[in-house]
Formats: C-alpha cells, structure tokens, sequence
C-alpha cells in the first residue's frame, strides 16, 4: 500500500489544466523530488493534497483512506504537513515559539487558556531539539523576521517537521538559498527527514539537488506526469531532457 | 397607488444617493484597497460646501436655477480635498498592515467631523431654496417634488458616465489595469501614483456629489456623516466591495429595503438594514459581486 | 541552553516582580495619599484599562481591529441597570455575574457573525453591530429609558457586608475603589496568563500568518471566536464596574465614538505591548478630565494624535518609553 495516491486529480484554473488527470503516488519512507518547469502543476498537486485548493475531480488516498473531502484541519491530523516556496512564518514570534506552536498544536494544547506556555518543559525541550536538529538552536530567542534568509527556509521545514507529519511536503526549501548553503540545508533536511522516518516530497528546480538527494523522481509538464523513475532512469529519459533539461541527449 | 408611485420614487431617490457614496468607497478599494472610514464624512463635507456655497449665491442675489450649478462644485471641492488627502496621509500606509489604514482613517474621521463643526457651527445649513424653486410635478397622479427627479437623474446620469469613463476611456483601462494588478502596471509604465490619487479623488468626489444633491431636500446636519458610512457599507457588505456594479444593485436592494422597512416598521428601520447585512455577509462573505 | 533557562529568560520572574511591586503598592496606598476625587478618576482610568486590556486581546494579539468594543462595555452596563430597574438588585456580587452573562451571550452572537471576516469587514462588521445595539437603545425608549438612561443606585458590595450608601462620600469612594482595584488586579493577572498560554501563542500565530497557523492544525476561525469571546467579556466586566460609578448608563455609551476612545487609548499606550493599552487609558482618563475644558473640538485633537501616533509612533506611549529608556541606559 502506497503511503499517498491520488486517482485522475484535475484542476482547471479558467482554460489552464493546472493538473491533468494526475495519478501521483509516494511510497513510504521514500524522499521523492517533483520537478518541472514552471507552471508544470507542482504547486497546485501540492496545493490539492494539502487543502489548500479543492480539486474538481479526482480522487486523493492516504494510507487508503479517502482524505479529497477533508479540511486542511483534518489532513492535518491525518499526517500530513508542508513547507512554502515563499517563507511563511510567524514572523513575530521567536524561532522557539514557532516550533513550540506547532507541538502545542499537535499536542492538543492549544485550547489551554491559562497555562504558561513556557513552563510546559516537555514541549520545550522538544521544540529545542527540533531547532537542535535543524542548527537552529542558538537563534531560539530570535523573532523570526529576525533570522538570515536560509535560517528562516530552515525554521520553515523544521515547523512543518514539528507536526511529525507521515507526509511532508517541501516547497523549493532551498530557493533563494546561496549556492554555497544549499549542500548544507539539504543534508540538514534530508538527514532529519531519514532519521525520522518521514516520508518527503519536494518540490525543486535545482537539479544538482535533486539528483544528489533524490531516491525517485517524478516529472511534471502541463499539468501531467510526464517520468517517474529514479535519477539514473530521469537521466537517461529523452523525452525528459529535451522538455526540461534541454539537451537532445543526457550525457 | 399614489403612494406605492411615491415610495418607489423614493427608493430610487434613496438609492441614488447610497450609489454615489458607495461607489465611491468600492472604486477606491477596487484601484487602492483601501477602505477610507472618513468617506461619509466626505459626503457631509460635500453636503455643508454646496449647502454654504447656495446660501452664498441666495445672498449674491443668484437665481435658483442657476444655483443647482453649485452643487457639482461643491463635490469638485470634495474631490481636491480627497486629492489631497491621498498622498499626504494614506500613501505612507500601503505598506503596512491594514489595521494601520484603518487607524489611520479613523483620525480623520475624527477631525473632519470636527472640523465641521468647527467651520459650520452646530445648527443644520440648508439649501431648501432649490428645492421649493423647482415645485412639483404630477407623476401617475401623485405630486411629487421635482428636484428629487432631478436626484434621480443625477444618480442615473453618474452610473452611466462612471461605466462609459472606467470601461471606456484610456484612464479607464489604466485604473482597471492598477487595480488587477497593481505591479504588473507600473512595469508596464503606468503612473501608479497619479492613478491613486486621480482615483481617490474621484471617489471622494463621488461622496462629495451625494451629499451636494441631498442638502437640498435635506439640510445638512452633524452626524450624517457617520450615518452614511454605516449606510455605505450596507451597501457593499451587499453588492460587493470593489465592484460598481456591486455598488449599483446592493443601492438599489437598501433602497427599496429601506423604504418598505419605513413604511411597514419605522421603530427598527436602521436595525432591519443591518440585519440584511448581517444576513448577506453570512450567506456570501463578499457580497454578491465582491471583488476578493 | 535548557528549558529551564528558557522559562527563566522568558519570563523574568525577577524583574517582573521588581517592576509591578511598586505600582501595585502605589495602587493601594492611593487614597491614603491623595484625596477621593483623585481616586476617583483613578478608579475610572483603571476600569477603562480593564476595558483596553480586553480589546487589545483582539487588536494587538490576534490582528483583529474591533470597532464596536461599546457594545460590549454597553451590555454589562445595561444588564446592570436592566437588574436594578426590572428585579431590584443591590448586589454588586449579582451585578457582575449577570452582568457578564448578559456579556458572554451577546458576545459570543456577534462574535460568531463576525470572526468569519478578516480585517476591514470584520472591523465593518464590528462598526455595524454595535451602532444596531445603539439603536435599539435609542428606540425602545420605553425598556432602555432612551436618551435619559438609566439609573443604577449605589450597590451593596461584598454579599451585602459593606452597604455603601451608609457611608460618606469619601467612604463610597475608597471602598469602590479598592473594589474596581481587586478587579483591576484580577484582569491584569488573568489576562497576562492568559497572552503567555499555548492560546496566546496560537492566537498571535494567527495574527502573524493565518495560513501557516492552519497549516499547523490551528482552528483558526474557533480562537478567532473565542479570542473575542474572551476579548467581550472583559470590556463586558468594566462596563459593570463602571456603572455604578457614573450612577447612569445611556446610549451614549454604545455609540461608535465611544468604541472610537478605547481604539484610542490603546494606541496611544501601545498597542503591541501587553501593558501598552493599561497605561494609554490611564493617561487619556487624565487627559480627558483635564484637557477636555481646554477645547471644545476635542475630537479634532483625538482624530489628529491618533494620525500623528500611526504615522510616526506606531508603538505608542511604551514605545516610546522604552527608547528613553534605552538612549539612557546608553548614554550613562
């Protein structure tokens, strides 16, 4: 049983078929990359499994269980989480409480009115290690509008992680990273996402990262799935590199 | 059957004036996104001008007829103000968070009624010289005051030369173009400010022109102000905030509400508008035609 | 760094106490130390605090401009006077808890027709409602007394051991004083857990980004509802302080202006601070007493502070305060 599936997913934004008939699976514990030039449908797939947009037909599985009707509040619950292309934080809040927010959240906490949130250690220390575990640790007491621009695609994964979502979904996490960080932010992200058994999808248009950290690929053009396979099969796919890569021949 | 022919006059009349001011408030947020509280006391200041500016050409002797010209100048009035208003105070606000408009907006409202009070005193000012120089008329064998007809067609005349001016003309497309997509347009070389302001302008102008054509049948009173904005946002809470159209159909729905809600229950008049809202606002969050 | 420190650097046990001790001290000592009128503008600005510390639960923490607060100070004042006029109560004790159940009721009504909405409309929609409330009091003269109002006679305090109207008049007033001050210090302990609670984190998640908030499995429109719940019912609670106070409660307490002051005054202490809003009702309370003889166009100064305050001093009084109080940590 694949961890999620979607059966002829479609969405229409006027005359664009953003995605077309989309039978999109992910296996669990597999880190897979989406790719795709832009407007492929990336966004919007991503967009449909996580509630933020209401497909017009088609289908979505987790685990078998039929979550296309569901809230983003339930799909929530059900496991999933997501990262942005554009950072999305509480900006106000410091790197701390924007982890600690989340495990109050999935804790059920959130509705206690008159508990001091600091003094609940155990979601402290948890929140501490996520930083921890993103490299984050010594920037807790900082506001999130505060933190470096990689610092904060960094808080943005590890608040997604915090939901210790069976599905996570990354949205370019390392756009507007520099060349020279991304090889950091991406071995951050995947070694957290592995040792937590998480199963990843990430959305991205660096090739380099996709290809070194990718344990299967699936190609996007208009609105359909245009490849599936691993880097090796991605690679030596022409119809891929001509669409994407833009050579007629892979190496 | 007389009185049905009157109250319906009297919804149109209604919603003519709810037009020009809620027009202006969704043209302004349809261009700007801005909501400006201070826009019914924009339509007072409008009624006060051409009320002073009647009560100005009445003493120079002027003939009635002729003082209906004032009106117009008494919104033209309003619209320099709003020109001014626009890149003093509001400008430094687009970047911030709405709270800080909306803050903002409500100090002026705050000075602005003052600042009636303080140029026009506290006693009502009135312009009924218009109104009793027209007479009435026989309409479907009720008598009914002319210049209310005149209010109609004022209505009328600015919805038709509002669409013609936004759909066609060349600083029509540039303030749709700067409202869709505000960006896209100043990479595309449009003047962004100057739509703002022109815009802005033009909306206050529009509060102005309400209130220049009702002092006539009603004089200018402290307080009306607040009354039109409540008013105005019935309106685009019903027809949709940003949309003309919207502004146009949710005037003439309050209109007509609000004429049978007199007729029929005159203790709870103002309670049965804003239950519609109420209703509206929980049925379709943006209005019928909102542009969100 | 541990979750111990954490909670200790968070915090600041220490210095919180250092700094509220002395204020709170001055707050009892006050009518031994001045005369009952000056407590009793005292004890007006400390009811309209309560009343600030409430709406700025919405306005500073959950990003939600509420322009119709009257309503909610109006309906605890009004449930007051209904209980005096139509079942005679003279319990202060009674007044409160009707009172805020009167408050709880109609806020949470309004607040479920309005949290649906962000920003303008919902601030809109705030506007509306109330002016709704002020019309019907304006009306149905012959239920709210209309323009005349109502009377709320002096209430017996504390289960009917202390009956006021026996006393002096200083002796009313100091003893509604500490009264309002028991309250006072009720609301600011409250509230204070209150925005330092998983809620309070929630809440201003909600403030920062809503999307990401529901992205993290926060039922976003339900702390909407309950924030302004929470918000009504404390504004609610220094309507029913108040009353007994003025002696009246008229319509003139549910219009839009008077939801206008509490605007006001949180801004002008600060609006992005918890203790912002206490200090700014304080002051204005002074202001009001005082400048309001200064001019008759007193709503012209309130509508041009208030620009100059968003325009160049978002922050407020506290703002403010802190910058002094910066530039002379640095300069000695």
């Amino acid at each position: 049983m694949s961890l999620l599936r979607t059966e002829q997913l479609q969405k229409r934004f006027g005359e664009t078929h953003a995605v077309d008939n989309v039978n999109f699976v992910v296996e669990q514990g597999e880190v897979l990359s989406l790719i795709g030039s832009n407007g492929a449908g990336k966004t919007t797939l991503v967009n449909l499994i996580s509630g933020l947009l209401s497909p017009d037909s088609g289908k979505i599985f987790l685990q078998d269980q039929d979550i296309t009707s569901m809230g983003i509040y339930d799909r929530i619950k059900a496991g999933i989480a997501r990262s942005f292309q554009l950072v999305n934080l509480f900006d106000q809040l410091t790197a701390l409480d924007n982890v600690a927010l989340t495990i109050f959240s999935r804790q059920g906490k959130t509705q206690r009115l008159t508990a001091l949130a600091v003094n609940d250690r155990e979601v402290t220390d948890e929140a501490l290690a996520v930083l921890d575990a993103f490299g984050l640790q010594d920037r807790w007491n900082i506001p999130a509008i505060g933190l470096a621009q990689g610092e904060r695609k960094l808080l943005d994964v590890a608040v997604a992680y915090a939901l210790r979502p069976h599905l996570l979904f990354l949205d370019e996490p390392t756009s507007g990273v520099s060349t020279r960080d991304k090889g950091r932010v991406m071995d951050t992200i995947t070694s957290v996402v592995r040792s937590g058994h998480i199963t990843a999808v990430i959305i991205e248009h660096d090739m380099d990262v996709v290809f070194t950290y990718s344990d299967r690929i699936v190609v996007m053009h208009e609105g359909a799935i245009l490849a599936d396979g691993t880097p090796a099969e991605i690679r030596a796919n022409a119809a891929v590199a001509t669409t994407l890569l833009g050579t007629p021949t892979a190496e | 059957m007389d009185i049905l022919v009157i109250q319906c006059f009297n919804a149109l009349l209604y919603a003519s004036i709810l037009f020009l001011i809620a027009g202006g408030l969704s043209l302004i947020y349809g261009v700007m996104r801005i909501v400006n509280l201070a826009h019914g006391t924009l339509y007072a200041i409008g009624a006060y001008m051409a009320a002073w500016l009647v009560g100005q050409g009445v003493a120079a002797g002027v003939s009635p007829l002729l003082l209906l010209l004032l009106l117009p100048v008494g919104a033209a009035m309003v619209g320099v103000v709003g020109a001014v208003m626009e890149p003093t105070l509001l400008r430094p606000m687009y970047r911030r968070a709405e709270e800080y408009q909306l803050l903002v907006t409500f100090g002026l409202l705050l000075m602005l009624e003052d600042a009636i009070r303080f140029v026009w005193g506290g006693t009502p000012l009135s312009a009924a010289v218009i109104m009793e120089s027209l007479g009435s008329v026989r309409v479907w064998g009720a008598r009914y005051p002319t210049y209310n007809l005149v209010i109609i067609a004022v209505g009328l005349v600015s919805a038709i030369l509002l669409w013609a001016f936004v759909y066609r003309t060349k600083f029509g497309v540039l303030l749709r173009a700067t409202s869709q997509d505000m960006r896209m347009a100043s990479s595309l070389g449009v003047n962004v400010k100057k739509v703002y302001v022109q815009a802005f302008a033009l909306g206050c102008a529009m509060a102005g022109l309400g209130g220049a054509i009702i002092v006539p049948g009603q004089a200018a009173v402290l307080g009306m102000g607040t009354d039109a904005l409540i008013l105005a946002f019935v309106v685009v809470v019903v027809g949709g905030l940003g949309s003309l159209l919207g502004a146009l159909i949710g005037a003439l729905i309050v209109g007509v509400m609000r004429t049978v809600g007199i007729m029929f229950f005159p203790e709870i008049e103002l309670a049965v508008l804003y239950l519609i809202a109420a209703v509206v606002l929980l049925v379709r969050p943006t209005g019928l035609f909102g542009a969100r | 760094m541990t979750s111990a420190n954490i909670a200790f650097r968070s915090l600041k046990p220490l210095r919180l106490l250092l700094a509220v001790s002395p204020i709170a001290v001055l707050l009892l000592c006050i009518p031994y130390l001045t005369n009952p009128y000056q407590t009793l503008i005292l004890a007006y600005g400390l009811i309209m605090a309560i009343a600030a510390l409430g709406f700025n639960l919405l306005l500073g923490y959950t990003g939600l401009l509420s322009f119709g607060h009257s309503a909610y100070f109006g309906v605890g004042a009004y449930a007051v006077a209904f209980m005096v006029k139509y079942l005679h109560v003279r319990s202060m004790e009674l007044f409160v808890l009707g009172g805020l159940l009167a408050t709880i009721v109609l806020t949470a009504l309004f607040g479920v027709i309005c949290v649906r909405y962000t920003r303008i409309f919902f601030s809109i929609l705030t506007l509306a409602l109330s002016q709704v409330l002020w019309s019907l009091a304006y009306k149905f003269f012959w239920v709210t007394g209309g323009t005349d109002g109502l009377r709320v006679p002096t209430p017996s305090l504390v289960a009917g051991m202390v009956d006021a109207a026996k006393l002096s008049y200083g002796g009313k007033v100091v003893t509604y004083y500490y009264y309002v001050l028991f309250f006072f210090f009720l609301s600011v302990g409250l509230m204070w857990l209150i925005v330092h609670s998983p809620f309070g984190t929630a809440l201003q998640a909600i403030r920062d980004n809503e999307t990401r908030a529901a992205f993290v499995g926060v039922r976003v429109q339900r702390f909407r509802w309950l924030a302004f719940l929470v918000s009504g019912i404390f504004t609610g609670l220094a309507g029913i302080l108040w009353v007994p106070l003025n002696g009246l409660t008229t319509p003139d307490i549910l219009v839009w202006t008077f939801s206008g002051r509490i605007v006001f005054f949180t801004v002008l202490g600060g609006f992005r601070s918890f203790v912002g809003p206490i200090l700014g009702a304080v002051v204005f309370n002074y202001l009001e007493t005082y400048a309001i003889s200064a001019t008759v166009y007193w709503q012209f100064v309130l509508g041009a502070v208030l620009v100059v305050l968003v325009l160049v001093m978002p922050t407020g009084l506290v703002g403010l305060l802190s910058r002094l109080a910066y530039a002379v940590r640095r300069a000695t």
